[in-house]
C-alpha cells in the first residue's frame, strides 16, 4: 500500500497551510530588516546617530567620564566605559537591529536600528 | 496493629492504557537517543502512539497515555521536574488541546496526518510561549520559529503517515487485554 493512499484531501490542505505558515515565519521572524545605524543616547537624549556603513569612533562624555563607541564593518560596540561593572563593554559587538548595550552608570546607551523600528518590549 | 490490604483493581481499560503508554515511553526513549542539530527539535515518535490511541479509543485515553508518557519519560530520562520536563508537559498539553479540536474535523476529509500536523504546530507553539515567558525571556527565541515550524511540518507529516499506515494495517478489532 503506498504512503499516498493514507493522505486524505483535507490532509493535503492542512499540509499546504503548514507550508504557508513556515514560509510566512521566515520574513516575520526577521522583519526588523538589516541594521542601518547605531543610535547613541546620553542621559536619555539622542547624542549621535552613526551610519554603520562608515567605520567611526566616537567619544561620549557622561557623568563618570568618557565612553568610547566604535563602528566597524557594520557592527558597533562600546570600546571603553568608566562604569564599575563593564557590562556594556563585555557585551561585545552589536550587529542585529534592536540590539542594545547600556552603560547605566555613565548614562550612555548604544542601540542598533534597522529600516523599520520594531516594537521592543525590553527597552520600553 | 492490623494489617490492611489495599487492593487495586485494574480494569481492562487500565491495562490498555498501561500497554499503550509503555509503547509511547519506549518510543520517547528512542526519540531522545536520536541526535539532532537544534535543541528542541525532535521527531516526537511517541506521538504516533497518541494518534493511534486517539483514532481507536478517543481523546480521553489519548490524554492518559500522553500524560503517563510525559511523567514516566521524564523519570526515565532523568529530567523530571527540570525545565525540560515542563517544556515536554506544555507541549503535550498544547498538542492534546489541538487534537481535541482536530478529531472533530470530518473524518472523510481529515485523517491522522492532519491531526499530526496540527498537534505538532500546537506542540511547538506552546513550548515557544513557555520558553519566551520563563526560560529565555527575550524575543530572540522567536528567531528560531522558522526552523521549529519547518521541523513541526516535516515530522508532523511523517508521524501522521506512520500512524495512518499502522491504523490501516493493524486489526481494527480491539484485542481483549488478558486479565491479571
Amino acid at each position: 500500500m503506498s504512503w499516498r493512499a493514507h493522505l486524505r484531501p483535507g490532509d493535503w490542505l492542512v499540509a499546504a497551510l503548514g507550508l504557508a505558515v513556515c514560509a510566512a515565519a521566515f520574513p516575520l521572524a526577521w522583519q526588523a530588516g538589516v541594521a542601518e545605524k547605531a543610535v547613541i543616547r546620553r542621559g536619555g537624549e539622542a547624542f549621535a546617530e552613526l551610519d554603520l556603513s562608515r567605520n567611526r569612533r566616537i567619544e561620549v562624555p557622561g557623568p563618570l567620564g568618557t565612553t568610547v563607541v566604535a563602528v566597524d564593518q557594520r557592527r558597533v560596540r562600546v570600546v571603553s566605559d568608566p562604569g564599575p561593572r563593564q557590562y556594556c563593554v563585555r557585551q561585545g559587538w552589536l550587529a542585529r537591529p534592536g540590539e542594545i548595550a547600556i552603560c547605566a552608570p555613565n548614562q550612555v546607551s548604544v542601540q542598533v536600528q534597522g529600516g523599520k523600528s520594531a516594537y521592543d518590549s525590553l527597552s520600553y | 496493629m492490623t494489617r490492611s490490604v489495599i487492593e487495586l483493581t485494574a480494569t481492562p481499560e487500565d491495562h490498555r492504557i498501561a500497554r499503550l503508554a509503555a509503547a509511547a515511553i519506549g518510543l520517547s526513549l528512542i526519540d531522545a537517543a536520536i541526535p539532532l542539530p537544534l535543541p528542541g527539535v525532535k521527531p516526537g515518535l511517541a506521538n504516533i502512539v497518541t494518534l493511534i490511541v486517539l483514532a481507536r479509543y478517543g481523546w480521553g485515553t489519548a490524554a492518559w497515555v500522553s500524560a503517563l508518557r510525559v511523567f514516566a519519560g521524564g523519570l526515565l530520562l532523568g529530567y523530571f521536574l527540570s525545565p525540560g520536563f515542563f517544556m515536554s508537559l506544555t507541549g503535550a498539553v498544547a498538542s492534546l488541546a489541538a487534537l481535541g479540536l482536530a478529531v472533530r474535523l470530518p473524518r472523510r476529509w481529515f485523517g491522522p496526518v492532519s491531526w499530526s500536523i496540527l498537534a505538532a504546530f500546537a506542540h511547538i507553539g506552546g513550548q515557544l510561549l513557555l520558553a519566551r515567558a520563563w526560560l529565555i525571556p527575550h524575543n530572540g527565541v522567536f528567531l528560531l520559529v522558522p526552523f521549529f515550524a519547518a521541523a513541526a511540518l516535516a515530522f508532523g507529516i511523517i508521524n501522521g503517515l506512520i500512524a495512518a499506515r499502522l491504523l490501516a494495517e493493524l486489526p481494527a478489532a480491539d484485542p481483549e487485554p488478558p486479565h491479571a
